[in-house]
């Protein structure tokens, strides 16, 4: 039997004091759930797929086959394209986050304050 | 290939390799379903921090810190440190970041969780390939040195070096499950690109070099020993680590794959009881920035100290900071201040010629230069410069010894 905490020893932490970059603790902290309920979802998503494909593959399904299963060359493109979509989903706010900065729109309410010149008059 | 191809999708076709590609050998931890499609979860988000988010911070600091800086100080940043002034605070800098610290944490919970619970399964098997051959020597009165005890390199809980158990090769095999998720299988089929790039290297380079003796200093599991070592098979070869598992594991490893001919030794590659004068060839491929400047001195004496006359030694490294931009230098010195790699800043300040004049190497012995990893390109059709840092082509630097 084996004598070790394998899902304590599993998340335990690197020595060495970890730097927090995000100006609040608590985001961080809430970024790297998120990033595992993330990669949780990612899983959950490539197992489906797994079993999907058997069930189109075989009329029988087993556990054995979900883990022996292999995929080709062509549907390991396939899976790991939905990987790249679904990280571009997640982090939809990152790339929107660079493209303003790399063009700075004016607010709706600047614009609209523009538009509504000589309303009053 | 067309509907999920460059065709339609162009570069968004460009995406990693299935885990399942990676080479076995059987000391590999079995990974079931969900655990290998961790890992190809893993590889996508490296990918995409790497090749999506990362190079926004170029943008972030031209557009936003640089600026701010010179209104601030009336000049742009210098030097890497005044570019980290002006760019710590950087909203878009800290989301980078923040994910790719969360993905280095994340790859090693992945590969632990992989490895721990069939721990005892793995040492056993260790025990049964190792089978007191005399081409495994421990010896536990060797210490770990402090650049390796301070902090756990590369964020790598409990290091290279501490076993939760008697006999334990759970670091080696964390390190061994996971490195797909770093690489990408870039490479290599078994991480060992260096190593064949190292046998290229030599023959294109040396081709009359008597190889009949060889060291690999700071081996690890052997990952780029073990390709020298087939290509030299009639060499006797040694490859020394201070970690007991990364050796255990390492040679197991390696008598599956054939090298038989490899002698796993623990020691310090600061202080080796070697005779002087042993080696025809020792090199190391990643390991001069895990050690410290006083250690890195030793390290180069004792390179002198052990090779023949008109041997050779050769390191792989990262690439040195001279002649990059002050911005891709601040970049690159992410690993030493949040990827726990302490000595990375320092070493690659430094000037390796004057390192190895200093200990004695004449400097007309010295040589620069550049070696390309070797990889089966069926399979992984292109190398680049994947993730910051870590290309597939590396710094090399040594020297040949004055012939007798
Ligand atoms: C990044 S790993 C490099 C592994 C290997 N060369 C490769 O290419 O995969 C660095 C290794 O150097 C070892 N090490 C660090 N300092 C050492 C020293 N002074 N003597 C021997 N090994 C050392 C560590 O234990 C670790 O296994």
């Amino acid at each position: 039997m084996s004598t070790i905490d394998v899902f304590k020893l599993a998340n335990t932490r690197a020595k060495g004091k970890r730097p927090n970059f995000l100006d609040d603790p608590a985001v961080e902290r809430v970024l790297s759930i998120t990033l595992a309920v993330a990669g949780e979802l990612a899983v959950t998503r490539e197992r489906l797929d797994t079993v999907e494909r058997l069930l189109a593959k075989n009329d029988l399904l087993s556990q054995a086959a979900i883990d022996a299963y292999e995929p080709s060359e062509q549907e390991a493109q396939q899976r790991a394209m939905w990987h790249q979509e679904y990280l571009a989903r997640i982090f939809r706010i990152v790339q929107q986050e660079l493209e303003a900065l790399e063009r700075s729109d004016p607010s709706s309410e600047d614009v609209g304050a523009t538009l509504a010149e000589g309303e009053s008059d | 290939m067309a509907e999920y191809g460059a065709e339609r999708y162009g570069p968004s076709a460009d995406v990693p390799p299935d885990y399942r590609v990676a080479g076995r050998h059987a000391m590999m931890p079995a990974a079931n379903h969900d655990e290998i499609a961790r890992f190809n979860f893993l590889a996508n988000l490296v990918k995409y921090v790497s090749t999506r988010v990362l190079p926004g911070t170029a943008v972030a600091y031209q557009n936003r810190a640089e600026p701010a800086f010179e209104d601030k100080h009336g000049h742009k940043p210098r030097d890497r440190r005044e570019v980290r002034k002006a760019m710590e605070g950087d909203p878009y800098y800290k989301i980078w970041s923040a994910l790719r610290l969360n993905t280095m944490e994340m790859r090693q919970q992945a590969g632990r969780s992989v490895v721990l619970r069939q721990l005892d399964e793995l040492n056993a098997a260790a025990k049964s390939l190792n089978d007191d051959k005399p081409t495994l020597q421990l010896d536990p009165s060797v210490e770990i040195p402090r650049y390796i005890g301070s902090v756990d390199n590369h964020l790598m809980p409990g290091s290279y070096y501490t076993e939760l158990v008697a006999d334990d090769v759970s670091p080696a095999a964390n390190y061994d499950v996971g490195i797909f998720v770093t690489t990408q299988g870039l490479f290599g089929l078994h991480t060992d690109g260096a190593g064949h790039g190292l046998v290229k290297w030599l023959a294109d380079n040396h081709p009359d070099l008597k190889i009949n003796r060889i060291l690999d200093i700071g081996c690890g599991l052997g990952h780029n020993s073990v390709p020298v070592a087939l290509g030299f098979p009639d060499a006797e070869m040694y490859a020394v680590d201070v970690a007991a598992p990364m050796l255990r594991y390492g040679h197991a490893r390696a008598q599956d794959l054939g090298a038989t001919n490899l002698i796993f030794k623990q020691g310090n590659a600061e202080a080796l009881d070697f005779p002087d004068q042993h080696f025809d060839l020792i090199y190391s491929t990643m390991f001069v920035h895990e050690t410290s400047y006083k250690a890195l001195h030793r390290i180069m004496a004792e390179c002198r100290r052990l090779l023949r006359p008109g041997g050779l030694h050769v390191h792989l490294e990262q690439p040195p900071f001279h002649g990059m931009s002050p911005f891709e230098q601040f970049l690159r010195d992410w690993d030493a201040y949040y990827n726990n790699e302490p000595f990375w800043s320092t070493v690659h300040s430094l000037q390796m010629t004057d390192v190895m004049a200093k200990v004695g190497f004449d400097r007309a012995s010295l040589f620069e230069t550049k070696v390309t990893a070797v990889v089966d390109e069926t399979i992984f059709p292109k190398a680049g410069d994947f993730d910051y840092g870590r290309g597939c082509v590396w710094y090399t630097f040594g020297a040949q010894a004055e012939a007798a």
